[in-house]
């Protein structure tokens, strides 16, 4: 890429982010919050559709944008998990919650639990995990904005970081949950279109069809083998498995993938989305087209990732590095691209395995090609070449050589995917504060306009916490994000789904299970994620070889166990809690004596 | 449906709506486990033997097929059990 070029893409970036973040705080504007019940729930009255496209951004964050198709292109199959864990979630929501929540009608999940509980404990066991899910699930956003900014606005993460908080701040604490949810409408349109263009562009270009999801089993242009032959084809000559084929057990499979369906369902920022539609009715709709906007990214992703494997394969194997393409060096710059010459040819060799110990530690000095040299100790593979899984959808349409509009465009959908998901993450976390912990528990003396600003108030703190851990980020995006599906798995999925469905099940049950399913989902994921233990995070240390990715599965069982258990031996179930239960069962509020017989 | 229906007390009502509800979701559901924790995973080794327009079969369920599935199954719960509700007449439309 040449100077003027990489100039170019620059500006249009700065109009494309600069456009869409003018047009956020316009709707802003437009639809600020002036009750509570319109700051929690956007007053009730949000269509369907509507609503569907505001879950499905709200939804679909920086790691379904950004992160999935990377983790598909250098996983294969075993990728599966995202493609089925993140969409199937939304066939329990609307068939087993969304409908009987709406109904149930009330704020926030936290309301819900402690309601059907009777019980404050509930209530605040409920807030506690709420909050340790949604920050867990905010750290991964902020990673993704940070990544977006520095590429492509060359901006210090830091100030990436601050700005995103910005805007997040200014439309969601002035706008509440009907600022956030317009919003979203908006950001899905940038997102989806983000996608989209660059994906058919690049089906176009390797098979002539322009669908990406056919596309990935067209044939390659000028051959006759399809995409996925010739990419499994090249990484089995690379030493690698086949795309097609997956390294995961089928036991660790089948548990990330229930995890990531369950805590879908269990995630109180998508649940509360389902409070704002009119009706019952609506909801179940509502969770129907939330899908179908989520499964036109969702089914693209894989096309994506295939695409992007294969492109990337041949322009940098064999290939001298002197003539690598821009792209190799823009990435290697900030450091999400490391090469090391191991055999001194000034040819890059891209193969299995890691090409040196540890994570990239740049020396600072230029090499005799002008790569950054590398202090790391090198590996005996002939691989020569780590990348970031993250930088794949960005990368994409310049390593396809598509036109700098395009690059610019995705870096808008990248942070529109960012900040959608943030924001509705922020509102949640502030309504369990103002709403659950001061009007329902410790204040509830408290007036609708003191409830309404301590509401902003703990949005603006949230912001702040979400902006240390923006700049201060663990891990990948999607691993991060990953661990708070096995924690709402874990904790808040089984208490609603008991409070539906079992009217027997009761306070004490209940509670139990959620302190039971989370303390044990927690300290497995620390055990083997946090440094400070120094265990091995390999399939022949974890529990059944279940990783800490799938053991919200696990921990779903043991809270269901432990709930079934300890209510066979309490108090039952109030009369008044039974009737409750049964009125959330029917989709009307009619009496149920007028309930009709239902012959035919 | 059963024929003393016309006399039977509002709880059993209730109960009557609520069986079929769950019956309905609970045959949706076999539905969802079985295209993608059925054909996904457990046998996806076997299916993968079928290929689909260029894409081996147990795969193409594991990343496309499921979710397909997963946007038809939500739309025929909300068609039928808006049947079932009208007929108890507890729909909302």
């Amino acid at each position: 890429m040449t100077n003027s070029a990489a100039m170019d893409t620059q500006t249009l970036t700065y109009i494309f982010v600069g456009f869409s973040f003018a047009l956020y705080i316009g709707i802003a504007i437009w639809s600020r919050a002036r009750s509570t019940a319109e700051f929690y729930v956007a007053g009730g009255d949000v269509h369907p559709i509507a609503n569907g496209m505001a879950t499905a951004a709200d939804w679909m964050s920086a790691a379904s944008f950004i992160s999935m198709a990377g983790i598909i292109a250098f996983s294969g199959y075993d990728a599966s998990v995202y493609l089925m864990g993140w969409t199937g979630g939304y066939v329990l929501l609307a068939l087993l919650l969304a409908p009987y929540l709406r109904k149930f009608g009330q704020f926030t999940v936290p309301d819900f639990i402690g309601e059907r509980y009777y019980s404050k404990t509930a209530r605040v066991v409920a807030v506690i995990c709420l909050i340790i899910i949604s920050f867990t699930y905010i750290a991964g956003q902020m990673r993704g904005v940070g990544v977006v900014f520095s590429r492509f606005l060359e901006l210090p993460i830091e100030w990436g970081v601050i700005v995103g908080m910005g805007i997040v701040f200014f439309y969601a604490v002035l706008g509440g949950m009907k600022g956030i949810t317009y919003t979203q409408v908006a950001q899905y349109c940038v997102l989806i279109f983000a996608y989209l263009v660059p994906a058919v562009f690049i089906s176009i270009l390797m098979t002539g069809n322009p669908v990406p999801q056919l596309g990935l089993g067209s044939d390659v242009v000028g051959g006759d083998v399809s995409v996925l032959a010739r990419l499994d084809g090249a990484l089995v000559d690379l030493g690698f498995t086949a795309f097609t084929e997956g390294s995961k057990s089928k036991l660790d499979m089948f548990a990330i993938t229930l995890a990531l369906m369950v805590g879908t369902a269990g995630l109180p920022h998508v649940i509360v989305r389902f409070f704002t539609v009119p009706k019952v009715s609506d909801a179940r709709r509502s969770a129907g087209y939330a899908l179908v906007f989520i499964a036109l990214l969702y089914t693209t992703a894989p096309a994506v990732g295939a695409f992007a494997r294969l492109n990337f394969i041949h322009s940098v194997d064999e290939q001298p590095y002197a003539e690598a393409p821009g792209w190799v060096k823009t990435w290697e710059g900030i450091g999400l691209i490391a090469w090391m010459d191991k055999n001194d040819d000034g040819v890059i060799q891209y193969g299995a395995g890691a090409p040196f110990e540890g994570r990239a530690d740049y020396t600072g000095e230029a090499g005799t090609h002008g790569e950054r040299l590398l202090a790391n100790k090198p590996t005996g593979a002939v691989n020569e070449i780590v990348v970031d899984r993250d930088i794949m959808v960005l990368a994409n349409p310049e390593i396809a050589g598509l036109p700098p509009w395009v690059v610019a465009l995705v870096a808008a959908g990248g942070v529109a995917a960012a900040l959608s998901t943030a924001a509705g993450l922020l509102l949640v976390i502030s309504a369990s504060i103002s709403h659950d912990l001061l009007k329902k528990t410790f204040r509830p003396q408290i007036s609708e306009r003191v409830e309404l600003l301590a509401a902003r108030g703990s949005a603006a703190a949230a912001i702040v916490v979400a902006g240390y851990l923006g700049i201060n980020p663990p891990g990948f995006v999607a691993q991060v994000v990953a661990l708070a599906f096995g924690l709402a798995a874990c904790s808040l999925f089984p208490a609603i789904f008991m409070g539906i469905f079992f009217k027997a099940m009761n306070r004490e049950g209940a509670v139990a299970g959620m302190v039971a399913g989370i303390i044990f989902t927690l300290s497995y994921i620390v055990y083997f994620k946090a440094p400070w233990f120094g265990a091995a995070n390999d399939a022949d240390h974890w529990l059944f070889g279940i990783s800490p990715e799938g053991i919200g599965a696990v921990g779903m069982a043991v809270n269901f166990a432990v709930a079934a258990g300890v209510a066979q031996f309490t108090a039952k179930t109030p009369p008044g809690v039974r009737d409750m239960v049964d009125a959330i069962r029917i989709p009307t509020s009619v009496a149920v004596s007028e309930i009709k017989s239902g012959a035919h | 449906m059963d024929h003393k229906s016309d006399k039977s007390e509002p709880a059993d009502n209730l109960k009557l709506y609520w069986r079929e509800n769950i019956k309905l979701v609970c045959g949706l559901l076999v539905i969802w486990f079985a295209v993608s924790f059925g054909a996904g995973i457990l046998f996806v080794d076997i299916l993968n033997k079928v290929q689909l327009g260029g894409v081996p079969l147990g795969f193409w369920f594991a990343q496309q097929g499921s979710i397909l599935v997963f946007v038809v199954l939500i739309f025929v719960y909300v068609g039928r059990v808006h049947v079932i509700e009208k007929r108890f007449g507890v729909n909302d439309e």
